[in-house]
């Protein structure tokens, strides 16, 4: 039996596709920075903060953990409605993505100042920084370039997960794939080039992330 | 309209928790059994056979399983295959667990000292009696917690394949929201029954964790 | 002992050896032979090609050039059945033990008779226990690697390659690892062997011990056999230049 594969026809709708890729990487920086920003908060509050707020921390972080992204961003998209927060599917999609990659990177990057060397923390407090100077100037920015690649590895994995956003109507990649093969009725042949897609953006979110981490912490020598 | 009473929600969704931990647990076993075949193919002698395993891995580790269930749905619907949505899903999230599997798997082995395997081939032993009598075991202690850990993964992964139709878990809440209106009380049961099976789950693949770092 | 009216199968013959590590060339055209019985000590700077030279007789590392027979029988490198047999005749010691570690002392020296020579169990419990007692740790048995000294692990590894019944040892460093007081014990047992008549190759740098025990020794320059002789003679008359500078390093 002879299968015919059609590309010319996904290939055709290309300003669809490059759309679809713009807004899979830019949902993806801006989740990215908020949702390493808020795990930094809650590796802190994990760490080092107020006491009373870590069983919340911890809480949200198991709860995110342990329940899928797509239920997750369903609640937030159909659920909150109903308690009255409306988002529009892209906002519901950035809160969804934020909140999952908080959890996650808070896990992370509280692994990273958990392998901070004593020594350190003392060296700070005898120079009479405060706790969070201390916090910021030097137990964070090791901590930060120990777990670079694992942070690099998740942030990979929620651009991944982000195409369950097209399920609510974001215009991501993947709702570019549902839209083509609805008009072309090559659904295969989209989804084939949606998925080279992704693999080349996860490819080269990889590339570009490692660049940055040995920018952004030089010395890569360092434990 | 048939009101629904909460417990009425939750004994629907409970139901349609079966097929979540079933498809999980076949998913898990043929992901384990491809992957140790995987493994062995990685870790052999040859070459190319080692390559296209690695490859494979970042097919898999490099696009969304969203993705990879679309593929398999409409790629065995292509090929004539009586295409239901539990083979497609089987087939996909199959795979998917191989991929990470053997890859953890592999991270594992890579952690024996080279002279563990030397020491065998000193002794005579060849590569599949070095394999299952030396390196295995070993790195079988290692990976028992990572493994673990895995299973979340792929329970969470099953979630996607109520996109293709599949009626587990999430897939029953979104018809229940339909036929109730209470979208905020479903999804949150719906989480929490995820939760309750997933939660018990990485609790033990911690203590396993520390459990191995005490030693 | 009966004299020999025909001329012995050399143990070991390598000649015109070559290895190479990518564009490194190691070993630079090796020729040695060994008789059986002999016990050969290899003395040279680290990165001379000692350890490679050891790791090619049995196969642990490829070599390009050369030829290397065992008992009369060729090595071939890319004949995995053949090399399975070799391996079968020459037993290595490492430097850094490489005992299974979740194996019991037991398991460990019956793993490999039981799996390549197919012996039954009654016969593996008793070669491991007569082997045990050899090297002095009859009590040993049911005890795990990471129970045991440094100088006792180094044992059970002898243990364990001699239960393969070999002809010849590999011995790479084998003391380098331990405690300067558990050394002895292991050399012991290294002595004993020699006197048994066990053809021996081993990479040494206790001096003493190497011109107590062996009968040649090999000093290895920049992957060539630079000197060798007996080591009354070579200890107390080095040729080269290289030998008298590397003795008198080791002072
Ligand atoms: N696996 C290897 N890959 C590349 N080079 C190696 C490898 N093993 C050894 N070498 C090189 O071969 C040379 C000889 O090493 P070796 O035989 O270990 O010396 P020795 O045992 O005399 O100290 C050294 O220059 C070493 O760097
Ligand atoms: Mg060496």
């Amino acid at each position: 039996m002879a299968v015919e594969l059609d590309f010319a026809a996904v290939l055709s709708q290309w300003p669809l596709l490059l759309l679809g890729v713009a807004w899979t990487v830019g949902l993806t920086a801006i989740s990215a920075s908020l949702g390493v920003l808020l795990g930094i908060v809650c590796a802190w509050v994990a760490s080092q903060g107020p006491r009373w707020l870590r069983p919340l921390v911890a809480s949200y972080v198991e709860l995110i953990r342990n329940t899928p992204f797509i239920v997750q961003l369903f609640f937030i998209f159909f659920g909150l409605p109903a308690a009255g927060v409306r988002l529009s599917p892209e906002w519901a999609s950035v809160i969804a993505m934020v909140i999952n990659l908080g959890a996650y990177s808070a896990e992370i990057v509280r692994a990273g100042i958990q392998a901070t060397p004593k020594g350190h923390i003392e060296a700070a407090a005898s120079l009479a920084l405060s706790r969070m100077q201390s916090f910021i100037f030097v137990v964070l920015p090791p901590s930060l370039q120990r777990v670079w690649p694992a942070l690099v590895s998740q942030i990979i994995i929620v651009m991944l997960g982000s195409a369950v956003c097209g399920q609510i109507s974001t215009p991501e990649l993947s709702f570019a794939g549902n839209l083509i093969q609805s008009r072309n009725f090559r659904a295969f042949e989209s989804y084939i080039v949606i998925t080279v897609l992704y693999l080349a953006l996860s490819m080269g979110a990889r590339l570009l992330l490692n660049r940055l981490g040995a920018r952004v912490f030089p010395g890569a020598h360092r434990g | 309209m048939v009101e629904f009473t909460l417990w009425d929600i939750l004994r629907n969704l409970l139901f349609a928790a079966r097929w979540t931990v079933l498809l999980s647990l076949i998913a898990f076993v043929g992901g384990s059994l491809v992957g140790l075949l995987l493994l062995i193919a990685r870790l052999s002698t040859h070459q190319l056979l080692g390559r296209a395993v690695a490859a494979y891995v970042q097919l898999f580790q490099g696009t969304p399983l969203l993705m990879q269930l679309f593929l398999a749905y409409f790629g065995m619907a292509m090929l004539g295959a009586q295409t239901s949505v539990w083979t497609a899903a089987t087939l996909a999230l199959t795979l998917y667990s191989s991929a990470f599997l053997t890859e953890i798997w592999h991270g594992c082995v890579l952690s024996i000292s080279r002279g563990q395997w030397e020491a065998g081939q000193a002794l005579a032993l060849g590569f599949i009696e070095q394999l299952r009598h030396i390196i295995l075991p070993q790195a079988g202690r290692i990976a028992v917690a990572p493994t673990v850990g895995f299973l979340v993964q792929v329970v969470k992964g099953t979630a996607l394949t109520s996109v293709i139709g599949f009626v587990e878990l999430t897939k029953a809440g979104t018809m229940i929201t339909n036929a109730t209106f209470k979208p905020f009380v479903v999804y949150s049961s719906v989480a929490l029954l995820y939760f309750l099976i997933c939660y018990p789950i990485s609790a033990y693949a911690r203590s396993l964790e520390r459990k191995l770092d005490a030693r | 002992m009966p004299a020999d009216l025909t001329p012995a199968v050399p143990a070991l013959t390598i000649a015109g050896l070559r290895k190479s590590f990518g564009s490194n060339e190691v070993l630079k055209g090796i020729d040695l032979t060994v008789a059986p019985g002999e016990v050969i000590a290899i003395i040279g700077k680290s990165g001379s090609g000692k350890s490679t030279l050891l790791r090619c007789v049995n196969g642990l590392e490829t070599f390009q050039h050369g030829t290397l027979e065992v008992d009369g029988q060729a090595l071939a490198q890319d004949n995995a059945a053949a090399m399975r047999a070799l391996r079968q005749r020459v037993g290595m010691i490492f430097q850094s033990f490489n005992l299974f570690p979740h194996l019991t002392v037991g398991k460990n020296i019956m793993l490999a008779p039981g799996l390549v020579r197919k012996l039954p169990a009654d016969v593996l419990l008793e070669r491991a226990r007569r082997l045990l007692e050899r090297v002095g740790l009859a009590e040993k048995f049911d005890a795990y690697p990471d129970q045991l000294s440094g100088g006792q692990q180094q044992r059970v590894a002898i243990a364990r390659a001699l239960a393969m019944e070999p002809m010849m040892l590999l011995c790479d460093e084998i003391t380098s690892a331990l405690d300067p007081e558990l050394v002895g014990e292991v050399l012991a047992v290294v002595e004993a062997l020699a006197k048994e008549g066990m053809t021996l190759l081993m990479v040494t740098h206790e001096m003493n011990f190497a011109r107590k025990v062996s009968d040649r020794v090999i000093f290895m320059h920049q992957g060539r056999v630079h000197e060798q002789g007996p080591p009354e003679r070579l200890f107390a008359d080095p040729q080269t230049a290289e030998l008298r500078q590397f003795l008198s390093s080791l002072q």
